[in-house]
């Protein structure tokens, strides 16, 4: 270790690594059931459609699907990326897109354009745990702003954004995942969306919208992206292939105005010089047989009955201390436990019955979140969840009783019978959102 | 020669095992071995069976690997395998046990209380927690009994937060125990066969003394070996650690850790029967500092575990 620990940078010392990723390493264990990816069920995509593609390109593009590709991406995969911005009500100009190596790929390239170390970055807590990482890395000094059923809480949000201006500061961007947020499973409200917009536009401060779930609707009806609410100006928009197709393509984009294209392009040059030109042609072939739209109504199915399960799962094996959100669409589900229980050491408890969860202290910069947890239910059938939840609330019983045991309290906790008590922040029991547009 | 290595299993330190074993794998074939490498799982036995190697080198850490399971087997099998025996991983692996022994036998160990998960539920134990917390003053240290790594390792810095850190801790194994605090500077001492290898010690970089996680990282905490002690605290500490091996009936290898307390002296805290072997591991690195490279420390243990093999009569587990 000493031989190496001398030729660290010391943005090392904030990138963070931790014995709890070691942790995940069991995971992989074929015995257990995982929640804690974010893995798309990917078994669904017809393999004699992927074949018939694949063989395509080798009998009529072999030659340019095989070579280096321009830094931007292709024109015929920006068109793909229009189609679906399209379903989303946004018609982006095809110069301002760039063509990533996934949707993480763009959250770094956006970071390190306009990220000089202690910067301020702000964004939601609990935030997307792949994030954190990459703010960490460029030494951002990153604020959180909690969040409850409609999304970041933009009242907060704006005495954040006084209290840094009295400092003299000005944030470098907004990151927000306003659609099904990963982990917190919620959406921005339209009225939240609406004077999201307008601060922007007021403070003159970037927003990066980052909407990998949008077209991953369950249920109400869509609300609008940032990115079409304010046109172009102040919103940085992110999208992604993964969640509608294959992660495994690692194809994302990202649509910034001209100026900040201009300097993302260079850093794209630098860290890979272009995006896969293999994965492009795919997806554009992909895009021309014209059932993009049927496989994601496939998808939708698939996950809303995997939601259900886990909903009903939660209800049924989890302790009356616990509470959950209910997501209209997406991939996670938030959960949090009182709040002497850490989720990190939960996980090796989990472990022992071989169920995996995300600690939710992964989605937060500060140590917050670490009595709760973010489950994934698109990986698995609803068996599957069933069981893992059954394992889960299993744990969480004995940790909630143990406590109660040590503290005195020896308190029969009955039978879980939600409440409809209105929580103030994240997470919600789902009956209180039942009936909300997601 | 054929050697199975066995690294990964089922235990929480999974991933530092299977950096362990590569590492090892890698070190035996350029000594010319015939190394093949088995993840433990339910054909363990089985593939024993059919690969008959000579030497099986036990690069796994944690319960099952560590704790005299998988040595258990190797004895009924009748397989020569490299660390310490069945008897001498049960009582390292379990801190009670080891902690019991040492004192027994005179070895400065910090006061400690043990529970287990049922003492709290049937035996109403929290009501004892005044008198042990009492005893042994804030902060205290909360641990599992079993567990090879930091994992699970809670300070309470007053009473308020005793609960939470049994709560935390009963997560890794069932049973706790609570130990007195010793400040001072954290000693690894490596022994070989029996012989102390330089003393290793790891000062944490910032005031993140309460925070394992961060102790641990890579970068956070610096590692210095031979640790700058005169040459009287030197021998002082080889001799408790060459003391701890004997009391514990080590053989093969294994890694005493102690504190260096600035009231206390030295207090051993525990023994890892098979400490870890990758490239930042601390008993590699003390074998170099003794001039003993790592191709040179893996053939050394693996002759170790011949010798002992030749020199036994095969012992029911």
């Amino acid at each position: 270790m000493e031989r190496y620990a001398g030729l660290f940078a010391a943005r090392t010392q904030v990138m963070r690594s931790s014995a709890m990723r070691d942790l995940m390493a069991i995971t992989a264990r074929p015995e257990v059931i995982s929640l804690a990816g974010g893995l798309p069920d990917t078994s669904s995509f017809p393999p004699e459609s992927f074949a018939a593609q694949m063989t395509r390109i080798a009998q009529e593009s072999s030659a340019e699907a095989l070579q280096y590709g321009p830094t931007e991406g292709f024109d015929r995969t920006k068109k793909c990326i229009r189609e679906l911005m399209a379903a989303e009500g946004m018609e982006p100009d095809p110069d301002d897109v760039i063509v990533t190596t996934g949707g993480q790929q763009a959250i770094d390239l956006v970071t390190k354009t306009l990220v000089d170390p202690g910067d301020p970055v702000i964004c939601e807590g609990p935030t997307y745990p792949g994030a954190v990482p990459v703010f960490c890395s460029y030494e951002a000094d990153t604020h959180q702003v909690e969040m409850d059923a409609d999304g970041m809480l933009v009242d907060e949000l704006e005495a954040l954004l006084d209290r840094l201006e009295a400092e003299g500061r000005r944030p470098k961007f907004i990151y927000s995942v306003p659609s099904f947020q990963n982990p917190a499973g919620v959406s921005l409200s339209a009225e939240r969306r609406r004077r999201l917009v307008e601060i922007a536009r007021e403070r003159e401060v970037l927003v990066v919208e980052d909407n990998p779930y949008g077209l991953l609707r369950y249920e109400g009806e869509p609300l609008p992206p940032l990115y079409q609410l304010d046109g172009g100006d102040y919103v940085i928009y992110i999208g992604t292939f993964s969640k509608v197709l294959s992660p495994g393509i690692r194809l994302g984009w990202c649509v910034a105005p001209p100026p900040v294209m201009e300097k993302i392009v260079l850093g794209k040059q630098a860290a890979d010089l272009c995006t896969s030109t293999l994965t492009q042609y795919f997806v554009s072939e992909y895009f021309a047989e014209g059932r993009w739209r049927e496989y994601i109504d496939n998808l939708v199915g698939i996950y809303r009955s995997r939601r259900d399960a886990m909903l009903e799962a939660l209800e049924r094996y989890f302790p009356e201390q616990a509470e959950w959100t209910e997501p209209g669409g997406g991939l996670f589900v938030w959960a949090t436990l009182p709040d002497y229980i850490d989720t990190g050491d939960l996980l090796a408890k989990a472990l022992r019955e071989d169920v995996a969860f995300v600690p939710g202290s992964a989605a937060y910069v500060d140590g917050r979140g670490s009595s709760s947890m973010r489950l994934n239910f698109s990986g698995s059938n609803e068996a599957e969840i069933s069981e893992g939840i059954r394992r889960i609330g299993k744990v969480v019983w004995e940790q909630v009783a143990l406590y109660e045991t040590i503290t005195g309290e020896h308190r029969v906790a009955p039978p879980h019978e939600p409440d409809t008590e209105e929580a103030d922040v994240l997470p919600l029991r789902r009956r209180e959102q039942r009936g909300k547009p997601g | 020669m054929k050697v199975t290595v066995l690294a990964g299993g089922r235990s929480l330190e999974r991933q530092v095992s299977l950096k362990s074993g590569a590492r090892v794998e890698d070190a035996l074939r350029s000594l010319g071995h015939e190394v093949t490498q088995i993840d433990p799982g339910g054909d363990l036995v089985s593939r024993l069976k059919a690969e008959r190697p000579e030497v099986v080198f036990i690069a796994l850490h944690g319960p099952g690997g560590e704790d005299g399971t998988v040595q258990g087997l190797l004895e009924i099998l009748g397989i020569a395998y490299t660390g310490p025996g069945v008897g001498a991983c049960i009582r390292c692996m379990d801190k009670v046990a080891s902690k019991q022994a040492l004192r027994g036998a005179g070895i400065p160990t910090p006061d400690w209380f043990a529970f287990n998960a049922q003492a709290f539920q049937g035996l109403g134990a929290a009501d004892a927690l005044e008198e042990i917390e009492a005893q042994l003053g804030f902060p205290l240290v909360v641990k599992p009994a079993a567990q090879g790594s930091s994992l699970g390792v809670e300070f309470a810095a007053e009473r308020s937060a005793v609960p939470q850190a049994l709560v935390a801790a009963l997560s890794y194994d069932d049973r706790v125990l609570l130990e007195r605090y010793v400040k001072g500077r954290e000693l690894a001492v490596g022994i070989l066969d029996g012989e102390p290898l330089p003393i290793v010690e790891a000062i944490p970089k910032q005031e993140d003394f309460f925070n394992f996680e961060a102790r641990y990282e890579i970068g956070r905490t610096d590692y210095v070996c031979p640790a700058e002690l005169s040459d009287d605290e030197t021998a002082a500490v080889h001799d408790v650690a060459r003391r701890t091996w004997e009391v514990l009936g080590v053989q093969g290898f294994a890694r005493v850790d102690l504190m260096l307390g600035e009231a206390e002296g030295h207090q051993v805290l525990e023994v890892n029967a098979i400490p870890g072997l990758t490239d930042t591991s601390l008993f590699p690195q003390a074998a170099e500092a003794s001039g003993l490279s790592f191709e040179d420390l893996c053939a050394r243990i693996v002759e170790l575990a011949l010798e002992r093999r030749r020199a036994s009569a095969p012992l029911p587990g």
